[in-house]
């Protein structure tokens, strides 16, 4: 049998139809499940904070032992007519990747290059 | 007569509580083993005389959010501050107990100190969520600045609008490079000290008086 690792990548559209803790859930029950999680659009900062602390209270001795997860920074960008004329901006979250703590391994990360290796359990 | 008296006592005890500024709390927020509780026991050292908690090499030492209150400092601009400190375990993404038993403890003790850790972790999020007014971001200058933890951190303190301090610690040692902390985090102030030798802690207080006060 062919071993493999799934590999989830959840849309855009689908994120913006979940409140922060649905998103939060989604993710960590995907991950809890050994799969990779990709996000077309990445957490809000608030919801990174609570997936942190979320996370922290699922790991167990010897089952899961928590998530890595790689994304750009928070893009600054103006928002629409208005904002460029009175410098408003709107924080723009980027693509995610979020996977098991001992299956996903960053290998290099530079400004715009993440490189990740992920293993099968 | 002395009713009235006591209606004004009372009414006036009633506004100073609720508008009384409570002390500004600074949180001290990294990755583990960045040495938050050395330069935690440091500031307090240098101002009180006391200190707020034992420090290692293991990493999770402090396992429990720690605060010091009324701490007064005067930086050399004559400017003083007075705030509680509040020393944070280690952030992390992931905590796994064999981490522990590497460092020579028994499994027990390390699955022990693990449960304690993620406890801690959760903790420290939910007090910058909460309760934080400041934040002084420490970081070890022999370390990758660019980890994703610390890219989340402080994003996640900028969205709260937090003021916030980057120090890179441990500069005594030969492959500090406070200059990558810098490149990494070019939005906010960095300071280069080692709280372990006490370096530069003179430009830390002032900072922390400038910018905190």
């Amino acid at each position: 049998m062919i071993r493999g690792v799934q590999i989830d990548l959840i849309s855009a559209e689908r994120l913006d139809r979940l409140t922060s803790m649905e998103k939060i859930r989604l993710i960590l029950d995907d991950v809890m499940e050994g799969n990779i999680v990709v996000l077309e659009k990445g957490l809000a900062p608030d919801e990174q904070s609570k997936l942190i602390e979320i996370t922290m209270r699922e790991i167990t001795p010897d089952g899961f032992s928590g998530i890595e997860m790689e994304t750009y920074p928070v893009k600054d960008t103006p928002d629409g007519f208005f904002s460029r004329l009175f410098g408003g901006k709107r924080s723009e979250t980027r693509l995610t990747v979020i996977g098991p703590a001992n299956q996903l391994k960053t290998i290099k990360k530079e400004k715009d290059l993440i490189s990740a290796w992920v293993s099968s359990r | 007569m002395e009713f009235l008296v006591r209606t004004k006592q009372r009414i006036s005890q009633f506004l100073k509580t609720l508008f009384k500024k409570r002390t500004c709390r600074i949180g001290i927020y990294g990755p583990p083993n960045a040495g938050k509780t050395t330069l935690a026991n440091r500031i307090v050292r240098d101002w009180t005389g006391d200190a707020v908690g034992p420090v290692s090499e293991v990493p999770h030492e402090t396992r429990r959010v720690r605060r010091k209150q009324d701490v007064t400092i005067t930086g050399q601009n004559g400017n003083s501050l007075t705030f509680d400190i509040v020393d944070t375990p280690g952030v992390t993404t992931k905590i796994d107990y064999n981490e522990f038993i590497e460092y020579g403890f028994e499994k027990e003790e390390a699955v022990r100190r693990a449960r304690e850790a993620t406890e801690g972790v959760a903790e420290a999020m939910h007090w910058l969520r909460e309760d934080i007014d400041g934040v002084i971001y420490m970081l070890d200058s022999t370390q990758d600045p660019f980890q994703q933890v610390n890219i989340m951190m402080v994003g996640i303190i900028e969205s709260r609008k937090l003021p916030i301090l980057i120090v890179g610690n441990k500069n005594d040692l030969p492959d500090a490079s406070p200059a990558r902390i810098k490149s990494a985090f070019p939005q906010h102030p960095v300071i280069a000290i080692s709280s372990l030798e006490g370096t530069n802690m003179d430009e830390l207080y002032e900072k922390m008086t400038a910018y905190f006060g």
